[in-house]
């Protein structure tokens, strides 16, 4: 007598929670696949890109929908949609992820003349899958009452005895980080570079900081002299604060050069308007985007004939590294697992 | 029954254990030798600790707002409330930007007084656990004062005729008998703890789920994310059915009607719990609230009309998940309390075990089984319609937006819910029936006018959760529905801290009106005065 009101009750149980889950099925409407259209993918947010997609509407009438996320989050989710995908491009920062993109069969190739021409060859993919847009520069700061510019030289330096408790860092768990040890790795060999990243964790006087801003503000206290930073977050400090205390100092210009990283982007491989993806990614390494790229963050134009910002031009010229910046990528697993084991936490 | 419900957690993570067979040795060696042992070490200490304060934060506070009475008391009683509002990656930085060494405490420590040192790291397991510990108290205090305040008179009004002091009540009467809600509560607290990313990432504080992270990210390999997450998710169940079973034999029914007459303190009493309500107030609000408004009346110029597009989708998303969550959560309670098998029971866990999966993980595992599926609907309808006429994507929709944040959030509704459940004694499910009623009558009728306050309960905390959540909305979010949690995504990835500020101030905002509303109706309802239960003494063996 109890079970057959029971049997009921989870009958319908059921079809309510089969109904809930089926009947809203998503379609998108068919016809959105006009030829004036693009979707980007893009892990660089949204106010460093809407301005230049919005000038390219207003240019061309191609009008463009983009949905920002993480880089990792993004590039799973091209995998998983494969043939199926919306999108057509795909914008990152973080010369390490383009590498992982391409690694991963997520870009297609793309034969451009107008892109080797404007993008310098170690800033963009040997196999053409990707192109650098802007320039990031990781550096050192220092502060002037406690630093002689001339203590400063190398990232491998920064180990030396004498910074002992007068060093701040960003976590490792930051990509740029990651990329800065992979190019290390690539100048000195595996055995060399942990020895220098030894001697950093040894030199620390915080646990290593959440973002390059703290690293700054730690070092404008007096917590620490000297910091590894992007130059563009020196920037907006600077902006913020004409006054602000610290200086900025190219590394490694005996040597190789300063660290570059690249924020870019390349075609998908599953893209349904290749040829339309293509012209924008030209249109953006021309000069009319060239300086809204870069100057919408206060980073460095990846075409060499465009001017930076001119607050950023005041920092002077530097010698950048020209070791192809998809090392970063390549060796990003080997440099991850070298800190791990040097402590850099 | 138990085990469909379970679908939008059970599928994700059967994608996800499927990568157990595919070990990426390279990957697992350096984890085991370099990662693992100081990250277990870490998750162990920062949920203890997070569970032990929680546990005691939220207890005595709703100890004392559900059974004392002294100055502020109705004030305090949703008020206490309003830190769930405040997203823990927000505490994060609030905190680290007032207490770090170039912050302004430290700063006016040494130019004031010449302190050099000596002032704690802010930046160390005991600030990440009392970060998370001042906005996840609000789950245990909320889930016990409901249950304090349902507990009935009579059984404190016998310990106190006994010549129990109201101390003693409190440790060997109201304690014991709200032993499940409590801990309901601080399960809430530890699952979250466990997936949480945001807080421990700010404090650059290794867990669990950073390791998963790392694996993902930084040593580009997602299976061994994947087999991270599997061997998280069967510690987590493993220890969730200890817990059921501790339990097991154990009913917890309501004695006798009304509420509890509340106690009175005498004076320099009852200004010492409003002192200790301010305190906890201060340090958990008012703080982070006076900061956050702060930086955004400074960028106050980001303000635009597109602000009222990111809070209503951050309503709506949070209203839809909340509604079907806590639907899921109740149907969930009734099939296991209908049909108490072994296999039911862990069907129910399997259920709510997503809360304690970090959010990522969770939307990829959701991610394939949908794209499979609209795989199939894209063939029929290519076959039917003629190629690309429909475009058929579940991923990147609403439906699989709204799963995935039920996935994770179920256990947050169905808690509250199963534990006001579990007051209701199963005679009178039999005395309901005996009057005729069906089953549907007797959900109807006599079950949900009981649980209204654990139904409350449990959409207020998913649709605070929901607001709050960044990940899964980054993730699977139809094109164009940023929300506000996504916003303050966008400015913290690259430091724009000040920035963010703006749209954490509006989520606070457009979260609390609601839990305000909420609070206010629950302190009016009158707890079971509706009936009278019969003669039992509890807790009892059954």
């Amino acid at each position: 007598m109890r079970q057959r009101p029971l049997a009921r009750l989870n009958a319908l149980m059921a079809v309510l929670v089969i109904a809930a889950g089926v009947s809203p099925v998503a379609v998108a409407e068919a016809g959105a696949d006009e030829a004036g259209e693009l979707v980007v993918y893009s892990a660089r947010q949204e106010h460093l890109i809407k301005p230049l997609f919005d000038r390219y509407e207003e240019k061309t009438g191609v009008r463009i929908r983009y949905t920002t996320g993480d880089a990792g989050q993004l590039m799973q989710r091209l995998a998983s949609e494969g043939r199926r995908t919306r999108a057509d491009l795909f914008l990152t920062v973080d010369a390490g992820n383009l590498w992982q993109a391409a690694d991963r069969d997520l870009l297609m190739p793309v034969d451009s003349a107008v892109l080797r021409d404007n993008i310098p060859e170690h800033l963009r993919d040997p196999d053409d899958q990707w192109f650098g847009l802007s320039l990031r520069v990781r550096t050192m700061v220092y502060h002037p009452d406690r630093v002689e510019e001339g203590e400063l030289g190398s990232y491998a330096d920064l180990a030396d005895e004498r910074w002992d408790g007068r060093l701040c860092l960003r976590t490792a768990r930051k990509v740029y980080n990651q990329s800065l040890v992979a190019i290390l790795i690539e100048e000195h060999g595996q055995e060399q570079t942990e020895d220098i990243v030894r001697g950093w964790v040894g030199n620390l006087a915080a646990d290593p900081f959440s973002n390059d801003t703290r690293v700054m503000e730690a070092i404008a206290a007096g917590q620490c002299d000297v910091g590894i930073v992007n130059s563009y977050y020196f920037g907006r400090l600077q902006a913020a604060d004409p006054d602000f205390p610290l200086r900025l100092f190219w590394a490694d210009q005996e040597g190789s050069g300063v660290h570059v990283n690249i924020s870019g982007g390349g075609v998908t491989r599953h893209a349904r308007h290749p040829e339309a993806a293509r012209a924008l990614l030209e249109w953006l390494s021309g000069e009319e985007a060239q300086q809204l790229f870069g100057a919408l963050n206060m980073e460095y134009p990846a075409n060499p004939t465009v001017a930076p910002d001119p607050q950023v031009a005041r920092w002077g010229e530097f010698k950048q590294n020209d070791i192809n910046v998809r090392q970063t990528g390549a060796r990003q697993r080997e440099a991850v697992m070298l800190m791990d084991r040097a402590g850099y936490r | 029954m138990a085990w469909l419900i379970a679908m939008p957690v059970l599928l994700p993570l059967l994608v996800v254990s499927f990568s157990l067979f595919a070990p990426d040795t390279e990957v697992w060696s350096h984890l085991r030798s370099h990662v693992l042992p100081e990250v277990i070490g870490n998750t162990l200490w920062l949920i203890l600790g997070v569970a032990v304060g929680t546990g005691l934060l939220g207890t005595s506070l709703a100890w004392l707002v559900a059974t004392c009475e002294f100055p502020g008391r109705r004030l305090f009683s949703w008020a206490l409330l309003l830190p769930m509002a405040v997203p823990a990656y927000v505490m994060a930085f609030v905190l680290i930007g007032v207490f770090e060494y170039a912050g302004p405490v430290q700063t006016w420590l040494r130019e004031a007084w010449g302190m050099e040192s000596g002032f704690p790291a802010i930046r160390s397991r005991a600030g990440v656990t009392m970060a998370l510990t001042l906005v996840l108290y609000p789950y245990v205090y909320l889930i016990a004062r409901n249950a304090f305040a349902t507990q009935g008179a009579r059984a404190l009004e016998v310990a106190r005729s006994l010549g129990m002091t109201p101390l003693q009540g409190f440790f060997r009467v109201a304690l014991p008998l709200a032993r499940p809600w409590i801990a309901a509560g601080m399960l809430l607290t530890m699952m979250e703890t466990l997936a949480d990313f945001g807080t421990v990432a700010a404090f650059n504080y290794e867990t669990f789920t950073t390791a998963i992270y790392k694996a993902w990210y930084d040593l580009q390999s997602i299976e061994a994310a994947m087999q991270l997450s599997s061997v998280l998710v069967l510690v987590v169940l493993v220890t969730l059915v200890f817990e059921q079973l501790s339990r097991r034999r154990i009913r917890y029914t309501a004695t006798g009607a009304g509420a509890v007459s509340r106690f009175r303190l005498r004076a320099a009493r009852a200004w010492l719990a409003t002192l200790f309500c301010t305190l906890v107030l201060l340090a958990a609000f008012l703080l982070p609230a006076l900061q956050l408004i702060g930086w955004a009346v400074a960028n106050i110029g980001d303000l635009d009309a597109r602000y009222l597009g990111l809070a209503g989708r951050s309503l709506g998303l949070a209203a839809m998940a909340a509604g079907l969550a806590v639907c899921l959560g109740l149907l969930l309670a009734f099939a296991v309390r209908r049909a108490p098998t072994v296999l039911s029971e862990l069907g129910a866990r399997v259920a709510t075990v997503g809360y304690a999966v970090p959010g990522p993980v969770l939307a990829v595992g959701l991610a394939l089984p949908l794209i499979w599926i609209s795989g199939l609907f894209q063939d029929l309808s290519d076959w039917v319609l003629g190629e690309d006429r429909l475009i058929i994507v579940l991923q990147g929709s609403l439906l699989g937006l709204i799963m995935a944040y039920v996935g994770r959030f179920l256990a947050v509704a169905h808690n509250p819910v199963n534990a006001s459940l579990m007051r209701v004694s199963t005679n009178l499910d039999d005395a309901a029936r005996g009057m005729g009623l069906g089953p549907l009558g007797v959900i109807g009728r006599v079950h949900f006018p009981l649980v209204k306050g654990g139904l409350i309960t449990g959409s207020i905390l998913v649709f605070v959760d929901v607001m709050k959540e960044m990940p899964i909305t980054l993730m699977m979010r139809p094109f164009g529905w940023d929300t506000l949690a996504v916003r303050i995504y966008e400015m913290t990835v690259e430091g724009h801290w000040e920035r963010a500020a703006l749209p954490a101030v509006v989520l606070v905002l457009v979260g609390l009106i609601p839990v305000i509303l909420l609070t206010h109706r629950l302190d009016e309802r009158r707890p079971l005065s509706v009936y009278k239960a019969p003669e039992e003494e509890a807790p009892h063996a059954a």
